[in-house]
């Protein structure tokens, strides 16, 4: 009896809550894999994706958000013997899975800890509260390819904002299987877009749109090309994260900058009076 | 209008001093390389001094200043002791407040009512609330250590000339930086004047160090390399023009901008309360003001009456003499500004808006623009779209909560908002869907050292003011 012929997978984007080839219809082999080469125009229409979905999102009680996360944690724990077979350390996984984790318990706890009541000299009721900024691009770190990723995608959309990645372009394999994950978590369609390809296509159409928000250069390794996107990404005064250095560790307590150089922070004054 | 005697404040507590240098490690000295210009009382047109234009060897000079403080005095202190310093400033300034507030509406052409009872006391209060937090900062919510960033170049504007300075340099100073600040062109002396508070402070020699100058000294300051923050209060152009600039450094970046703000009536407003607020919102500091509520959203089936009443309102608007304590409107600020605000209101009236400004007999000399509202403006129209920065209100109407937002959010700015309803839950469901950094509710242009200010959008990122306003000064 001959073996059994396996069903292999094929790897695509994540755009809008569903998995197309790049419009381009171009793929580059990776990680002994045909992998879909992302080009600006994919970039676009995943801003299109994350545009909409922001007013469901953003819109969306804190403790949804924070259920919907924490299922993608489960998700996530669930699928820990694909990640392995993708040479993922089994420890990475665990501590990705740790993280998102933690990053989902802040949903309802952010506006708490991070805005507050503000005692004004008069008689005014005036309270902070932070928002989401919008759409977030993000360049996820070439590695580790899954603690990396979770790393920039979880402080994004954990306060309401959409993210579109552009994933690491030698290890995209668990971007794409993330995607999975993300796909079958509640989480609404677009809310998470992820790109595989290189980021020299896909990061510039990203920093100079007009309708992203911030940009995040985490992964961003070449310095001319962080400066050369630092530059259009201030056509719109984008809020820029600059690029992490070559020796960020990545398992160490994230803190909450991530979180919080992607919010806004809205102040209402009402008067007190009878 | 009921005519009241001229109740002049005196400009005699002021001693101005026919010419300033560059206020560089403590001691005012003259520039090596830059020249020197002159600033005007913008009401009369004359030369109130002469004044050092900073030159690159300045600049060096002052971040060299401002870095050997740093390494050697500042950084180092304990933070109870530069929360002393800072204490002694706010009380200084409390002191001097009169002399202050006289010599900021002569440089600037605000009204004394406005710069005495606005301007300063909260540049006192903002050194006041800053001071305490230098003692503080682990329990700011940064974190367990959270550290100064370094020498900070900092740019302000000429609207609000002191109150700009107080709040680029009280957090600055409280979370452990030295800086390097340039005022606006059109308004040195205050900042001049605060140079001198700081010697009689005895505020260690380069913790701040005062530039003059126009843009280039601006633009040689937030470009040195020396720099490790920069905070820039202006126009949306240049602050992009800075973001350009800092790409690829390590330079942090707070950036305050332009505003466009809409201020929503609806009909169940208490119609003289909301024109009050639009009165205040839109005419305070003649209109220079950023998060001015410069865009009026009034309910369709209340315009004709709330426009009605703001007219009537406006006729009482006194617009004159800056020293005068009668004077609601004072000066333009300059004539570049007045040419800008005549530019963009000629656009208004080109484009088909009907224009309208109460009678007011303007002074012969100096810089002045009646109160002036557009009505019939729609959005595409410019003025509608850009900031004027005048005493000039777009008057556009609406119907449903829902369209009232999306017309104020149709914007590339995002700095403030003003609602005005009487309904709790109204005012609320608004506040959740306005994309502005603040937004007053049955109230306008309020302000406070404890309430953090900025804007979304284009109008900027970072927050001034408030425990938020330490985030921008600290390695977080």
């Amino acid at each position: 009896m001959s073996e059994r012929v396996a069903v292999r997978k094929t790897y695509k984007l994540f755009i809008g809550g569903k998995f197309p080839r790049s419009e381009s219809g171009r793929s580059y082999l990776v990680q002994s894999s045909n992998v879909s080469l992302a080009s600006r125009k994919d970039a676009r229409d995943a801003v299109v994706a994350a545009r909409a979905a922001v007013k469901g999102w953003a819109g969306a009680t804190a403790y949804n958000r924070g259920q919907i996360l924490y299922r993608a944690a489960e998700m996530l724990e669930g699928r820990r013997e694909q990640f392995v077979a993708l040479g993922i350390p089994g420890d990475e996984v665990d501590a990705a899975v740790d993280r998102w984790v933690w990053y989902a318990g802040w949903a309802d706890k952010l506006a708490q800890v991070y805005g507050g009541a503000n005692p004004v000299a008069g008689p005014y009721f005036n309270i902070s509260a932070p928002e989401p900024t919008g759409v977030v691009a993000v360049v996820a770190p070439e590695r580790p390819a899954l603690l990396g990723l979770v790393s920039v995608i979880a402080p994004a959309i954990v306060s309401g904002n959409t993210v579109v990645v552009a994933a690491s372009a030698t290890e995209p394999l668990a971007a794409v299987t993330l995607a999975e994950v993300l796909a079958t978590s509640d989480l609404p369609g677009g809310v998470v877009n992820i790109l595989t390809g290189a980021i020299t296509e896909t990061a510039p159409t990203l920093a100079a749109h007009m309708d992203v928000n911030a940009i995040d250069l985490t992964g961003v390794t070449d310095a001319a090309l962080a400066t050369d996107l630092e530059v259009k990404a201030a056509e719109n005064l984008k809020r820029v994260l600059r690029p992490a250095p070559a020796d960020h560790d990545w398992s160490v307590d994230p803190g909450l900058d991530r979180m919080t150089a992607l919010l806004e922070t809205k102040t209402v004054w009402h008067p007190k009076g009878v | 209008m009921f005519e009241y005697a001229p109740a002049p404040e005196s400009r005699s507590v002021v001693d101005l001093k026919p010419s300033y240098g560059l206020f560089i490690d403590g001691t005012f000295v003259d520039p090596t390389d830059g020249g020197s210009f002159k600033s005007i009382n913008p009401a009369s047109e004359e030369v109130l001094a002469e004044v050092a234009e900073a030159g690159a060897q300045d600049v060096e000079r002052a971040v060299r200043a401002a870095r050997k403080a740093y390494d050697k005095v500042w950084g180092p202190m304990p933070g109870r002791d530069r929360a002393k310093y800072l204490y002694r400033i706010a009380r200084l300034i409390q002191e001097r407040s009169r002399e202050l507030a006289v010599l900021e509406s002569l440089d600037n052409g605000k009204p004394i009512r406005e710069s005495r009872d606005v301007d300063l006391p909260l540049v006192a209060a903002h050194f006041f609330y800053y001071a305490g937090w230098a003692d503080k900062l682990e329990h700011a919510g940064f974190g367990p250590n959270p550290r100064p960033i370094g020498v900070a170049a900092q740019v302000i504007p000429w609207n609000f000339p002191l109150l700009m300075l107080a709040w680029k340099i009280a957090p600055a100073l409280a979370a452990g930086n030295t800086v390097v600040l340039k005022p606006a062109e059109t308004t040195p002396l205050t900042a001049l004047l605060f140079a001198e508070i700081c010697q009689q402070a005895d505020l260690p020699a380069g913790v701040v160090n005062i530039l003059t100058g126009a843009g280039d000294t601006g633009r040689a300051l937030v470009e040195h390399p020396g720099v490790d923050k920069v905070a820039f209060t202006g126009s949306t152009d240049v602050g992009r023009a800075i973001a350009r600039s800092v790409a690829g450094t390590r330079k942090k970046l707070t950036l305050e901008l332009g505003g466009k703000a809409a201020n929503i009536v609806f009909d169940d407003a208490p119609i003289d309360q909301a024109v009050e607020g639009i009165v205040n919102g839109i005419f305070f500091n003649q209109g220079h003001v950023c998060c001015a509520g410069s865009r009026l959203l009034v309910q369709e089936n209340v315009a004709e009456r709330v426009l009605e009443s703001l007219k009537r309102r406006m006729a009482q608007l006194r617009v004159g003499d800056p020293l005068d304590k009668n004077t609601d409107v004072g000066a333009i600020n300059s004539a570049a500004q007045l040419e800008r605000i005549r530019e963009l209101s000629d656009a208004g009236s080109a484009e088909g808006a009907e224009r309208w400004s109460p009678p007011c007999d303007l002074p012969d000399r100096g810089f002045w623009f009646a109160p002036t509202i557009f009505t019939g403006v729609t959005q595409a129209h410019r003025i509608a779209r850009e900031e004027i920065f005048g005493p000039v209100l777009s008057v556009l109407t609406f119907r449903t909560p829902a369209e009232a937002v999306e017309k104020a959010n149709n914007t590339p700015y995002g700095l403030s908002a003003g609602i005005w309803t009487d309904k709790g839950s109204r005012i609320l469901w608004m506040a959740d869907r306005l994309r502005a950094g603040v937004v007053w509710a049955n109230t306008f242009n309020k302000f406070d050292p404890t309430s953090p200010f900025g804007g979304y959008k284009e109008s900027g990122y970072g927050r001034e003011g408030g425990r938020h306003g330490l985030e921008g000064y600290l390695n977080v």
